[in-house]
């Protein structure tokens, strides 16, 4: 490895020998391509062409009037396929195609992920195969619809908790016995090295367009830029753009669940320990031997036990704060948003809402955030209505 | 304590070296079934800690670490494991750990206890040769002999720097894949055997996939040192958690028909 994929400490890439080759030949793929112009060309095409980039910017007033303070969202829910991923899967697509893969794996928590890789395994004609747990198969049953229409096998998984953790665990056993013609791609900032920087490229425009669009149409620099974290990509994306930026607040949201106390959460930077898992070193929920928890989440999206390795360094430097939102609060953001701006969230996009909901009151009128709306919640609507009947919501 | 260069100097053919999840099905019965495999004519032994999230085993393993971790096998009771088999015979003993149990008791107390209790080597299944530093002293420090893997898609350069790196034995996966029986040994064993043979002394011992006694009849014939037996055995655990007595039967007469069958090193 050319590299040690290192955030501080964290990160790295603790894994089998046996995955070591394939790292390297993608370590060595990326950094030979991601500046060349040919790539850069014809993913930016694709971008503007497939994804629908650049995403607006947009002032959501009427919610801005429920909080007390100004709120823009970063709009990539309108990206084809729902959801920030796009960026991502596009980019490491055509890295794949570079590197003449024809055969592409994914994990996938809420299907987003995994549907973006359906989509370019499509696009590019890769056979693609998808690891997603049993409990997210029947819990986002329409994206489980989607990746098969777009010709995708999705490979149901038992073990563990049948959530995130455990698709990725099977996704890497799947990689290890196929590395010579399978192209792992990869959903997350996290994960072992090189995976962190590249997906963090690949969603870096997030930030990049962000930051124009405030000076241009705000005239400046927001006070905060807020995004969920599950693995940490689309919160990475946006955030890379304002890390110089010292004046600009950032505020990662991770899925408080049922509650911090009642330990069913996937609160990592919040609650967690430092460890080791999925080949790198990051805060992690585990118990006192080191055995990974099972984590519990509204939002399949955000139901993962460890995180990112550069924002556990952003944690400990102090330049990015990290909070939790619990279950109810964020169906509440969910069901606040719809009705005020006639925009429906994905679960893990109403984290961010949600902290927003919970400073109402407590920011100055002038105050000017942006979330990033990670993605649309239309794969949420019967989650929704499971916990709230639309009697209900109605009433609220 | 028995070290490996005693047993592979004194071994007239491949060291048989049958590997267990600690604890399954429980405490008392996996005592039982490594000493029966001890008796059996096992050289060396394999054991692992469960963890929760062991990428690099197929499901037979995968279900034993289950199985271990609901019967309540900590850290602490696996070294009251060890010692345990350490008073009913000296036999050298490697530990297969996933990195995050090492990790949270802290590398060196890890080590230190480890080897106090009898174990000779601690090999990390998710810490690549490129990170080695990190347990190479503390090893050498707690008096641990060094195992890493190789696989068969490691390149050259890297299996002289593992070579460099190993005071135990090279551990050679033999396939690509993770843990697991299969009916036929890898066709990259003998390649990989040969070329690590060509080109270092440390011992080689293989192992992943190897679960009948022809298998390890090929391995020792392509020149390995020791020939390693996982999920073959643990299966016969699975296959027979309705009678004890059926599980150490089963074991000992698949030991033994294994060991029987290795040939004496020409
Ligand atoms: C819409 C949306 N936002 C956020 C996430 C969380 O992932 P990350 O933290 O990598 O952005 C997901 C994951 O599935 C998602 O679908």
């Amino acid at each position: 490895m050319k590299y040690k994929g290192r955030f501080g400490d964290y990160g790295g890439f603790y894994v089998p020998e046996v995955l070591i080759p394939a790292l390297e030949e993608l370590e060595d793929a990326f950094y030979r391509f991601y500046e060349d112009v040919r790539f850069v060309t014809e993913l930016e095409q694709l971008s503007k062409d497939y994804a629908g980039r650049p995403s607006p910017l947009y002032y959501a007033k009427r919610f801005s009037e429920y909080v007390g303070f100004k709120v823009y969202l970063k709009r990539e829910d309108l990206l084809h396929g729902g959801a920030h991923k796009v960026n991502n899967t596009l980019g490491q697509g055509l890295l794949a195609k570079y590197m003449g893969k024809t055969k592409l794996i994914a994990e996938t928590g809420a299907g987003q992920h995994g549907l973006a890789t359906a989509m370019v395994g499509a696009l590019f004609g890769m056979e693609t195969k998808i690891f997603m747990g049993v409990i997210d198969i029947e819990r986002q049953s329409v994206n489980v619809h989607k990746m098969k229409l777009c010709g995708a096998e999705v490979i149901p998984i038992e073990g563990g908790s049948g959530t995130l953790k455990d698709a990725i665990n099977d996704a890497l056993r799947y990689w290890t016995a196929h590395v010579s013609d399978t192209f792992y791609l990869f959903g997350s900032a996290c994960g072992p090295h090189p995976y962190p920087t590249i997906v963090k490229h690949f969603q870096s425009c997030i930030g990049k367009e962000t930051r124009q669009q405030c000076l241009d149409e705000i005239g400046k620099l927001p006070d905060m830029v807020v995004a969920c974290v599950g693995g940490g990509s689309n919160a990475i994306g946006i955030f890379s753009a304002f890390i110089e930026d010292k004046d600009v607040k950032l505020i990662g949201v991770e899925a408080g669940g049922r509650s911090l106390d009642s330990g069913k959460h996937a609160a990592t930077l919040v609650a967690g320990r430092v460890g080791i898992l999925h080949g790198a070193k990051s805060y992690l929920l585990q118990d006192k031997q080191g055995q990974v928890y099972d984590t519990e989440s509204v939002s399949a999206g955000l139901d993962y036990p460890a995180v990112g390795p550069e924002h556990c360094l952003l944690k400990d430097t102090g330049r990015a704060q990290y909070v939790a939102a619990e279950d109810e609060d964020v169906l509440d953001a969910f069901e606040l948003l719809s009705k005020s701006e006639g925009i429906l969230p994905a679960l893990e996009s109403a984290h961010a809402l949600a902290y927003l909901c919970s400073q109402k009151g407590k920011l100055d009128k002038e105050t000017i955030a942006v979330v990033n709306l990670s993605g649309r919640g239309d794969k949420d609507v019967g989650i929704v209505e499971k916990h709230r009947p639309l009697e209900q919501a109605s009433d609220r | 304590m028995k070290t490996y260069k005693q047993v592979f100097s004194e071994l007239k053919r491949a060291a048989l070296i049958p590997f267990f999840v600690i604890g399954d099905p429980d405490f008392d019965t996996s005592l039982k079934i490594v000493k029966a495999a001890i008796d059996a004519g096992a050289d060396i032994l394999e054991l692992g800690i469960p963890f929760s999230d062991p990428i690099a085993d197929g499901p037979t393993i995968q279900k034993a670490d289950i199985r271990s971790l609901k019967s309540g096998i900590n850290v602490q009771k696996a070294l009251k494991f060890i010692r345990k088999l350490k008073d009913y015979k000296d036999i050298p003993i490697g530990l297969l750990m996933y990195y995050n149990l090492v990790y949270q008791y802290g590398i060196e107390n890890f080590f230190t206890d480890f080897q106090q209790a009898g174990v000779n080597s601690v090999l990390v299944a998710d810490l690549s040769i490129d990170d080695a530093d990190e347990i190479i002293a503390p090893a050498a420090s707690a008096g641990l002999d060094t195992v890493f893997m190789v696989t068969p898609n490691t390149n050259t350069q890297r299996m002289k720097l593992i070579a460099s790196k190993t005071t135990g034995f090279i551990y050679a996966v033999s396939l690509l894949g993770v843990t697991g029986s299969r009916e036929k040994l890898s066709d990259m064993v003998e390649t990989l055997v040969g070329k690590l043979k060509g080109l270092t002394r440390v011992p080689v011992c293989v192992g992943f996939g190897i679960s009948r006694a022809e298998h390890a009849v090929m391995v020792a014939s392509a020149g390995a040192d020791g020939v390693i037996i996982g999920s073959k055995i643990v299966q016969l655990i699975e296959e027979n958690l309705d009678s004890r007595e059926k599980i150490l039967s089963e074991i000992s007469s698949f030991l033994t028909s294994v060991k029987n069958s290795i040939p004496l090193r020409s």
